[in-house]
């Protein structure tokens, strides 16, 4: 005779600390979230593409830890600065022999080569390094627990969600207070009228994009230790960073960050409270922002 | 045009000795063999691309190619099957293009047998395939126990694994004092198939399962349902998780702090090898054959290292061993026939490197001694892949479920 003990869905976890690790853990989870869709959304902004191979620069930036970690002893925090700088090179490529041809046509051109350059960058890291994984050791100084006023919370996840928000808010202040950052800024949210003004949008272009696909591979990075780094990882999680642009409003920088915390929430208390039903809730939440403000909760009412 | 005259005499001179050559040599061979059409084919259908490439994939049909070299140095002149070829396919783990590829193989290929085939879904739709063909199908990489059960037919023979098989190890982890679990578990086929036999196994060992929890697959956050798994304060949590949602998840529970034991209820030694082995250390699992178990099974190890650069999984081995055993039928039975091979496998007594007590049961799954393995600790592993360590070996008739009413043959 067996007898399946089915956990109660809503109501019985609802005490203060459980709550609380779950809030931890989506907050790290929206921190992957968030640093991958920041540069989706710059990249939407300034360039018009939707980048496809957005989940391979996330894949990328985990698989070169990896790499560099076995090959050249590279460790995490070093890799937290190498690999985005590695990514940037990589994506300024990219955009220049590739991307950049077809930015004058429709933007489905765009999503086509991104989609078929995704496919190519999944393959080539399948033959190379096989499909189940590479190993990754936790970094020094996060293993373990730490107690904050009588709730248990684990070190790396607690790292994840403030170090994101940190890259967050440096990037919200280049964006902000320096010069460069206000043409970007202008450049990724209204390139016409910065056109217009006589910024010379087209030569921001290749560093925005190279910046984009950097911070994507940041968030590989934090991935590396934490989750499975495997060619296929960025296959999923690109999907749900288009729901998370598409709720924070296309285009819209602030809104990509916001919504992909917001997403990582979801996801955690969906898991929570409503079991397996977690990743509907995502899309659940998407139908919901595109039928009440259809151009997203940050997005500008004409981008609708 | 003398020219063009000469070229078309050329071709017909060719042609024609080429037709009577053909003609010389197919009576011959027919005469001397009883292979129904001169040759015999082994098809090995997998994922040769995808999750599963690894563990099996390639890497496989060089292990059938170690069988063919073997069998044909074991007998030489007197060898029945004088003629083998190995055909391969990828079934990109789809149970409609496994059903596809699997007729082609039968049909166009002329294979005689149908060899490996991972992934529950594709695997059951394979043996459909199989029993309308009447041609054999030796299942090594898929868990369902649905092969021989309510699938089971006269063709179709499981080799290497079930989930009744994997739920064994359970008893020594009650037996060790963990009484309570929470189980974790994928919610499809495989992983509901693998937490019934697991709830059934624990229950029946005097342990008791607390929380049984689904979790979305495939997925990459298990933070939460870690935490709701730790909640009924288990002693043990069991995963149920394959390939990359396994790697995730141990990832994320070794971050937990949480305090539970781990079981693990399916792991390939690629597995162990892909996260390191630090992540998995003291973990128990059932294994179906470890490579570095004793002489035998490391000098064959020895030999796949040099043809691949790697260590062979159990799937790996136990392809080997399907392929031996298919070859040896065809060898007693004098004929790659279907049924006179089906004859030759039926209730037969089995040993072979991956195949130790082996016997072919009554519904066609082919038990064998099974291992309970725990991983080492960094410090004790003397070389790359020496990953276990074999703390208990399960005689055949307790290594695996009863048979299973649901077949009848």
């Amino acid at each position: 005779m067996t007898r399946v003990v089915h956990p109660r869905t809503f109501g019985s976890d609802l005490n203060m600390t459980a709550f609380i690790q779950y809030t931890v853990q989506g907050l790290a989870a929206g921190g992957f979230y968030a640093l991958a869709a920041l540069g989706l959304a710059i990249i939407f902004g300034a360039l018009g593409v939707v980048n496809f191979a957005h989940g391979s620069a996330y894949m990328l930036g985990a698989v070169l830890s990896a790499v560099l970690l076995t090959t050249l002893n590279v460790h995490f925090w070093a890799a937290l600065v190498i690999v985005p700088l590695l990514m940037f090179a990589f994506g300024i490529l990219i955009e220049r022999l590739l991307v950049r041809w077809l930015l004058r046509l429709d933007v489905l051109y765009n999503f086509l080569l991104t989609f078929g350059l995704s496919l190519v960058l999944v393959d080539v890291v399948k033959n190379l390094y096989g499909v189940s994984g590479l190993p990754y050791e936790q970094p020094a100084g996060l293993q373990g627990l730490i107690h904050v006023g009588g709730v248990t919370l684990p070190k790396y996840q607690l790292f994840v969600f403030v170090f994101s928000v940190l890259v967050c808010v440096i990037v919200w202040v280049l964006l902000t207070r320096t010069r460069a950052g206000m043409i970007v800024r202008a450049a990724t949210e209204d390139p016409d009228r910065a056109r217009a003004l006589g910024i010379n949008v087209s030569r921001w272009i290749t560093p925005v994009f190279g910046f984009g696909i950097a911070v994507a591979a940041l968030s590989g990075v934090l991935a590396a230790p934490f989750r499975a780094i495997t060619a296929t990882m960025g296959t999923n999680f690109v999907i749900i960073l288009f729901a998370i642009v598409v709720i924070g409003g296309l285009g819209s920088i602030l809104g990509a960050v916001v919504a992909g915390f917001l997403v990582g929430l979801v996801e955690a208390y969906g898991q929570a409270y409503a079991g397996t039903f977690a990743q509907i809730a995502i899309f659940i939440l998407m139908v919901i922002v595109i039928l009440v403000r259809p151009a997203g909760l940050f997005g500008r009412r004409d981008a609708a | 045009m003398a020219h063009t005259r000469r070229k078309v005499v050329g071709a017909v001179a060719l042609l024609s000795s080429a037709m009577l050559l053909a003609a010389c040599a197919g009576p011959a061979a027919t005469s001397t063999s009883k292979l129904t059409d001169g040759k015999v084919v082994i098809g090995v259908l997998n994922d040769q691309s995808g999750v599963y490439k690894d563990l099996s994939g390639p890497n496989s049909v060089i292990a059938v190619q170690m069988a063919v070299d073997d069998y044909k140095a074991k007998y030489g002149d007197k060898a029945v099957a004088t003629n083998i070829q190995i055909v391969k396919a990828d079934t990109q783990n789809k149970p409609d293009v496994g059903n596809v590829k699997a007729e082609a193989m039968y049909d166009r290929q002329q294979a005689d047998v149908i060899l490996d085939v991972p992934a529950s879904s594709v695997a059951l739709a394979v043996a459909k395939v199989a029993a309308a063909k009447k041609k054999l199908y030796m299942n090594v990489t898929a868990a369902t126990t649905d092969l021989s059960g309510p699938t089971c037919n006269k063709y179709t023979f499981h080799w290497a694994y079930d989930t009744q098989m994997l739920a064994k190890g359970a008893n020594g982890v009650v037996a060790a004092g963990g009484k309570t679990w929470a189980i974790v578990y994928p919610d499809y086929a495989f992983g509901q198939n693998m937490s019934k036999s697991f709830t059934a196994a624990v229950e029946a060992a005097g342990g008791k399962v607390v929380a049984s929890i689904p979790t979305p697959f495939p997925n990459d956050n298990f933070a939460t349902f870690i935490t709701k798994a730790q909640a009924s304060n288990p002693d043990v949590i069991g995963i149920m998780a394959a390939g990359g949602d396994l790697i995730n998840f141990v990832k994320q529970y070794n971050t937990s702090g949480a305090k539970a034991q781990l079981a693990v209820g399916l792991m390939f030694i690629t597995d162990i090898h892909s996260l390191g082995v630090d992540q998995f250390t003291g973990t128990t699992f059932t294994d179906a054959w470890y490579w570095n178990y004793d002489k035998k099974n490391r000098d064959w190890a020895d030999r796949f290292l040099t043809l691949t650069d790697t260590r062979p999984s159990f799937a790996h081995a136990a392809n080997y061993s399907a392929a031996t055993q298919y070859l040896e039928a065809v060898q007693r039975a004098g004929t790659d026939n279907a049924d006179a091979v089906v004859k030759e496998l039926e209730g037969k007594k089995l040993e072979d490197l991956f195949l130790r007590g082996g016997e072919v049961r009554a519904d066609h799954s082919v038990i064998h001694d099974s291992y309970t393995a725990q991983v080492k600790t960094a410090a004790q592993v003397t070389e790359d892949w020496d990953f276990e360590k074999i703390i208990a070996t399960n005689p055949a008739k307790d290594a695996f479920g009863p048979v299973n009413p649901e077949c009848k043959l």
